[in-house]
């Protein structure tokens, strides 16, 4: 059980924030069909700034000395700057929808287009292989979080929940939480927020109560390029080993399907995020997930072949699209570029 | 003869042409610009090292090497030429694919998947059938055919689900192409079509060339007894090279689709559709039908593509291929948009983006640059042609200032073509 809940969380969490990622640049105005994009060029910044930092040495003596919270300091930095890229590389579809008027989708597309093979051109010469990596150790004696650190022994028993949510996770985890639930409020409950989603309603009303529509459209993009930056970070730290290959399995598209799921509101798109985490985790771990904790591996034993826990993610999503597209409202002026002069 | 080019530059083709070209050459400049940044950061590459990536960069088709000195060589190489053919096939027809659904106000994004279940019929029908049951014209031409109809048929679900449940079509088209990866992985796992005969293509599937043959009473695989398309006196013209009659197939293909967008009524309807969905209806044109028709289309076409390129007899299919989607049915979409969507002109886009292949060969061969660059100048022109309508309005507007005409600015704007392109106005923001 601590098990499933650990590795549902991992999956979830990333999906979760890029998902709010896509509604920040939908509501107002822009569809951000590079969150894939985005994801790939954060994952491979965060990656190298870690890869960098640990050239340089600077977080060597933290770590002989085992200071663990100079070490969490260390992975909010790589975060930090893998939000701060992708919300400058999430510039270039702002520019292109907002200043030039461009097609969103196709613009999005480019970018998506343009992040692995720009990722992977840098990492072929920085590391003469297809994977940029960390440059000492791994990402579990660096960054992740353990008993020692709150004064357990090696067998000391946390009881239920200090082993299901503190031991061995990330604290990137919990800060994306922490973030969804800030930015949420942002959204929902300030004046920031209402002007940023009166813009992917009805630009023009908007415009006529003296809010500045391309600003808007910029916030939006532009918060939506940090999270998904970010988020393909915490991806490549808490699956991936902390490691950047030009690729995040297509979790950029599962975190659009996810805020369509979730209808673009906060708290659906937490469930629905949940949900889809648990069929990732399915596929990833099937044959070692034990519920009950009987020592029988139930998905493993029934005969399912792993193909089909594997093509589960995508399959629900058509099925859940299918079932609930009826009733799902998009924002809508998402899409349209805003012409002032248009009526 | 000035009067006929100023006449020639004013049409509204001309400038679409015109927006193409400068969009490739900022692609390639940018390229150029990445490879002499990374030059001159890397001490090991150095100005003349870049010098040599930015030079193979723009002629890397007509690249032969280094000569003893090692100074790059260039001249006819008539491999080079002939790969880009062959490596053309495929997407010119993908690019097809992603033009018809343009031209219907769909966007296409589910090339890989609808070329992955294309690869799958195509292999398994063609190795299923034993050698000397039926003439090898027969199988070759089932095998293609059955593609092309996988292919459909998996094009026509995100249609489906378009038409009758308004879904994305762009979300639809990238979970089924997830679906085909893994689906294809799940029906070569443990097939027998997988290669058991050479020690080093464990991984891959038979090559079309192989068939079943009865030898000593068991049947196995046997190379030489399957199929493969005809060379077609192409591999006279280009020795040395994998070319075959695969190109003269595809560009017939080419002509026949612009045939059917341009001179029927079905191409007609499923404009009408593309231009406003809701106004086809009012005007009594089945607009759900036509949805589905164009995906179906389109899916035939991908399918097609990976019949053609796996029928080759040069080419394996890696069929553990769950983690990764093909970058052909990708490289489509680029195609599509360069040649605004017009099926002739897809012809010179798709043999433009694998002469960028060859090109990425060559840097990876010759110099310590990789293949990535030309995703990079690839995406790079996509991203440009997002905003092909910005470019042509400047080109536009740039003739009217010099013609002196009296009102400029707005009258650039107002005099600028509707866009019958593969821009499309038309928000996606239904799901």
């Amino acid at each position: 059980m601590t098990f499933l809940i650990q590795q549902t969380l991992i999956y979830a969490v990333p999906l979760m924030i890029v998902a709010l990622a896509g509604v920040f640049a939908e509501r107002s105005g822009i569809i951000n069909l590079a969150l894939e994009g985005i994801m790939i060029f954060g994952a491979f910044v965060g990656v190298l700034f870690v890869n960098l930092t640990q050239q340089s040495g600077i977080f060597d003596a933290a770590k002989e000395a085992g200071n663990w919270v100079a070490l969490q300091g260390f992975e909010i930095l790589a975060m930090a700057a893998a939000a701060l890229l992708g919300a400058v590389f999430s510039l270039l579809l702002s520019f292109a929808s907002v200043n030039l008027r461009a097609d969103q989708t196709i613009g999005g597309t480019a970018l998506n287009l343009l992040a692995p093979a720009l990722v992977l051109f840098l990492i072929r010469i920085i590391a003469n292989q297809n994977i940029l990596q960390m440059a000492q150790g791994d990402a579990a004696s660096w960054f992740m979080l353990k008993k020692s650190f709150f004064g357990y022994g090696r067998g000391d028993d946390m009881g239920f929940f200090g082993e299901t949510f503190i031991n061995k996770t990330y604290l990137a985890t919990y800060l994306c939480i922490l973030l969804f639930v800030l930015l949420s409020i942002l959204l929902y409950k300030t004046r920031f927020g209402l002007r940023l989603r009166s813009c992917g309603e009805n630009p023009q009303a908007a415009d006529s109560l003296g809010i500045n529509v391309y600003k808007m459209r910029y916030a939006g993009t532009t918060i939506s390029g940090a999270l998904a930056g970010m988020g393909g970070f915490v991806y490549a730290l808490t699956t991936a080993h902390c490691a950047s290959t030009g690729d995040v399995a297509g979790f950029g598209f599962l975190a659009l399907a996810v805020m369509i799921f979730g209808n673009w509101k906060p708290g659906n798109i937490a469930a629905s995020a949940l949900l889809f985490g648990l069929f990732k985790c399915i596929a990833a771990s099937y044959s070692s997930i034990d519920i009950n904790g009987d020592g029988v591996f139930l998905l493993s034993e029934i005969g399912v072949s792993p193909h089909v826990y594997r093509m589960l993610p995508y399959l629900i999503t058509l099925l859940v699209l299918a079932f609930t597209s009826k009733k799902s409202r998009a924002p809508k002026a998402e899409g349209v570029p805003y012409d002032k002069g248009q009526r | 003869m000035k009067e006929k080019l100023s006449d020639l530059y004013a049409k509204d083709g001309t400038k679409t042409v015109l927006a193409s070209v400068l969009s490739i050459l900022i692609g390639l400049a940018m390229g150029s610009l990445i490879i002499l940044v990374v030059g001159l950061a890397n001490p090991n590459l150095g100005i003349s090292g870049a010098w040599d990536g930015i030079r193979l960069t723009f002629a890397g088709i007509f690249s032969t090497g280094r000569d003893a000195a090692g100074a790059l060589t260039f001249g006819f190489n008539s491999t080079n030429l002939g790969n880009m053919l062959f490596r053309a096939t495929p997407l010119i027809l993908t690019g097809l694919s992603v033009a018809v659904a343009f031209k219907t106000g769909l966007f296409n994004i589910g090339a890989p998947g609808q070329y992955l279940m294309g690869t799958a019929a195509t292999l398994v029908i063609a190795l299923s059938i034993p050698s000397g049951t039926m003439p090898g014209v027969m199988v070759w031409l089932l095998a293609f055919l059955g593609g092309t109809l996988a292919g459909a048929l998996w094009g026509c679900i995100p249609g489906l689900v378009k038409a009758f449940l308004n879904i994305n079509e762009v979300l639809a088209c990238i979970m089924t192409n997830w679906i085909a990866a893994n689906l294809v992985t799940w029906i070569f796992d443990g097939s027998k079509f997988r290669n058991l005969v050479e020690n080093t293509k464990s991984g891959y599937i038979y090559k079309t060339t192989y068939a079943l043959t009865q030898v000593d009473g068991v049947w196995t695989y046997v190379d030489g007894k399957g199929v493969s398309t005809a060379k077609m006196g192409l591999d006279k013209i280009f020795p040395g090279s994998q070319v075959n009659g695969g190109i003269l197939i595809a560009i017939a293909i080419a002509i026949l689709i612009y045939i059917l967008m341009s001179k029927t009524t079905l191409g007609y309807q499923l404009k009408a559709c593309g231009a406003n969905r809701h106004a086809a209806r009012y005007a009594g044109i089945a607009d759900r039908r036509n949805i589905v028709l164009s995906m179906a289309i389109a899916g035939a076409l991908s399918g097609a593509a990976a019949a053609l390129y796996y029928l080759s007899s040069n080419t394996e299919f890696f069929w553990s291929t769950y983690q990764s989607l093909p970058a052909t049915g990708f490289n489509g979409i680029p195609v599509a948009l360069l040649a605004a969507s017009n099926p002739i002109a897809v012809i010179f886009t798709g043999c433009f983006m694998s002469m960028l292949d060859i090109v990425g060969l060559q840097l990876t061969n010759l110099t310590a640059y990789n293949e990535y660059i030309t995703d990079v100048i690839i995406a790079i022109i996509v991203y440009l042609s997002a905003f092909s309508l910005m470019i042509k309005l400047f080109l536009t507007g740039r003739k009217k200032r010099r013609a002196q005409a009296p009102v400029s600015e707005s009258g650039g704007a107002q005099g600028a073509p509707a866009p019958e392109d593969g821009t499309r106005q038309e928000g996606g923001g239904q799901a």
